[in-house]
């Protein structure tokens, strides 16, 4: 029983990884930027909810309600006021901006909160450490079926999104190749905005969700970035719920490592993903052209 | 239209032929500091040398092979920790930092063999992931305790003031034959293959160039240089803490004195690290508005003034100093008349 427990709560944290990871490929797939700030979007994302619902007095959950627009609207002006500029440098630039808008971020962070890791989860009562209890070595926490659930949610209805609406669509063409899709009318310059909007509004639910779930504090964006990351590209299969196998793939080496020693978290989930990558070289996937593929089914 | 003869191929100039000779100058004057200066100007030089050598790297790495690696504190952190490694086992001090580093780039041959394979940001990030799972690694090795660190107590075999001058020497040594090493490779049909394949991979391996070849040269000397900067920088503190050792502010501070100084060029990255000691020389210890103005400034720099400060100097006044490139000279075409 103990090892379906284990099992269980890998794949439940790999909803959480997936969650991150979703909004770094919409942008890798429409703009073929690796935004290397999409830790540290989740971490403000995290603070700023954390500020909404203690001064309002309000449930996390509530206080989304106000931080999903603001973050996207960020997005947006990052992309318009950075991005952009950047894109039409070459690969460098978005790249260096990036790393610098990190530095940005985590440092601004660190300046108006300080040091002190915090978490959401006192302002979420019983949900936080509540479970159901399936036998009494087999738990399932509310808050890990949650996020799982929000998760599978999210990820599906990214997909329809894309594949059925008109903006979904336009989203598709202009990752396909922007310059033609500006000839039958569309709007490239809106579509990256609002791409960039949408990616970083996902990023900042997935980090709210990561301070009710553990702690976090202004330093805490690079980790994401980097579990983001290796979900998709373990998933790498090209596909939305690729990314969500990637997640939990990594979720649960990571757990199944943490049995044999709690030091050793992190370092298999790295060593796994290090493994896949060299495996997926050996069988000549990642070839010329790299090795990481969009993971929202709009694959170029 | 102007005669063939009007143009010539070149690279010395006048410029470039005094500048090598002060460089030599400047080298030798460099090696008699200890003789004659006090402790903090020897440690502030080795601090210096120590950035030089970084930026340069890093320079090699993004400016000419067009690798954004995020990851280069694997290197520094690695080398230190195989330096201290050789000397546990009874290899005396400074020869055990150069060791490390060597076997800090030999670990760098297998791992560009799937890295370089990844691209762009891939490579980026895929690089940083190496670098935490060194650190961690290493986090497993007793002798290092975990985040507690070690020290590498062979140094103590050395006077203070011995050490601070090997220090000295080892850093301005190190420096000087990398500096020396990433100018030949520019120069040699190498320095051609690498700025091909970052401006477009595709067409330069459709002319025949050695992709893989070429990129792995360039991120093993990257390598071997930023482990060398980092036994060195284990040679001055003697502390190793891995969270430091391994920290990737190391890659921040390297991306920063290249893309400030001009990425791309051989002297920008030189400039950039002068620039930077003398800023964290004065503000270093202000915190966090310091590093997050790093951080603008990189921004700034990257969209603005992708050429760096060397970069625009260049492009303005055509000087070049340490020539790795050729230039055109037009002798009358400039004052033949518009049009034909």
């Amino acid at each position: 029983m103990n090892i379906i427990n284990l099992l269980t709560q890998g794949v439940l944290l790999g909803g959480y990884y997936a969650l991150v990871a979703c909004g770094l490929s919409l942008m890798f797939g429409v703009m073929r930027i690796i935004n290397l700030a999409h830790g540290d979007f989740a971490v403000l994302g995290a603070f700023l909810a954390w500020t909404v619902s203690d001064s309002a007095d309000i449930s996390p959950f509530l206080a989304l309600v106000a931080v999903l627009p603001i973050m996207a609207v960020f997005g947006w002006l990052v992309q318009r006021g950075m991005l952009e500029r950047s894109l039409r440098a070459g690969m460098l630039v978005p790249l260096l901006s990036t790393f610098g808008l990190a530095i940005v971020v985590e440092n601004l962070l660190f300046e108006a909160y300080g040091a002190d890791t915090r978490s959401l989860a006192p302002m979420i009562g019983d949900l936080s450490f509540g479970s159901w209890a399936i036998t009494d070595q087999f738990n399932i926490g509310y808050l890990a079926a949650l996020i799982f659930a929000l998760a599978v949610l999210l990820l599906g209805g990214l997909s329809l999104f894309l594949k059925h609406t008109p903006l979904g669509r336009a989203i598709r063409a202009t990752a396909e190749d922007a310059d033609t899709a500006e000839l039958v009318g569309i709007n490239s310059r809106a579509v990256y905005g609002i791409a960039a909007g949408i990616s970083v509004a996902t990023v900042a639910l997935a980090g709210t969700l990561l301070a009710m779930r553990a702690t976090f504090d202004p330093y805490s964006g690079p980790m994401q970035l980097i579990f983001a990351f290796e979900s998709v590209v373990i998933g790498g299969i090209g596909s939305l719920w690729g990314t969500l196998l990637g997640g939990i793939i990594l979720g649960m080496a990571q757990s199944i490592g943490a049995q044999f020693d709690p030091r050793w978290f992190l370092l298999t989930g790295h060593l796994v993903f290090l493994a896949i990558l060299a495996a997926r070289l050996l069988a000549g996937q990642v070839g010329a052209r790299g090795g990481l593929r969009t993971s929202l089914g709009i694959d170029a | 239209m102007s005669g063939r003869s009007d143009v010539a191929v070149e690279r010395w100039t006048r410029a470039s032929i005094v500048s090598g000779f002060v460089v030599a100058v400047v080298i030798v004057g460099l090696t008699l500091v200890p003789l004659a200066a006090g402790a903090n100007v020897i440690d502030k030089l080795t601090t210096l040398f120590v950035y030089i050598i970084l930026a340069a790297m890093w320079n090699a790495l993004a400016g000419y092979a067009g690798l954004v690696s995020v990851g280069q504190q694997a290197f520094f952190g690695i080398g230190a920790y195989f330096a201290i490694q050789f000397s546990v086992h009874g290899v005396p001090a400074y020869p055990s930092l150069v060791l490390g580093a060597v076997v800090a780039a030999a670990l760098a041959a297998p791992i560009s063999y799937f890295m370089l394979r990844l691209h762009g940001g891939e490579f980026s990030i895929g690089m940083w992931v190496v670098a935490e799972a060194l650190h961690l690694m290493v986090n497993q090795d007793k002798l290092v305790q975990g985040e507690t660190g070690t020290s590498m107590i062979a140094l103590n075999a050395y006077s203070h003031a011995e050490r601070l001058a090997y220090n000295y020497w080892l850093a301005l040594g190190t420096m000087v034959v990398l500096l020396g090493a990433v100018f030949v490779l520019l120069r040699s049909p190498l320095g051609a293959s690498v700025q091909a394949i970052r401006d477009d991979e595709d067409a330069a391996a459709s002319l025949g160039v050695r992709v893989l070849a070429a990129k792995r040269t360039i991120f093993i000397l990257a390598a071997f240089g930023c482990a060398m900067a980092g036994v060195v920088w284990l040679s001055t503190s003697v502390t190793f803490q891995p969270k430091t050792n391994f920290g990737v502010q190391w890659t921040a501070y390297m991306i920063l004195m290249a893309l400030v100084g001009g990425l791309g060029t051989f002297e920008g990255p030189i400039l950039g690290a002068v620039i930077f000691f003398i800023v964290q020389d004065q503000l270093g210890e202000t915190g966090v508005w310091y590093l997050a103005g790093l951080g603008a400034a990189a921004i700034l720099f990257a969209l603005f003034l992708p050429r760096g400060l060397w970069g625009e100097i260049e492009a303005r006044f055509g000087i070049r100093l340490m020539p790795v490139g050729y230039r055109l000279r037009l002798h009358d075409v400039v004052t033949a008349p518009k049009g034909d």
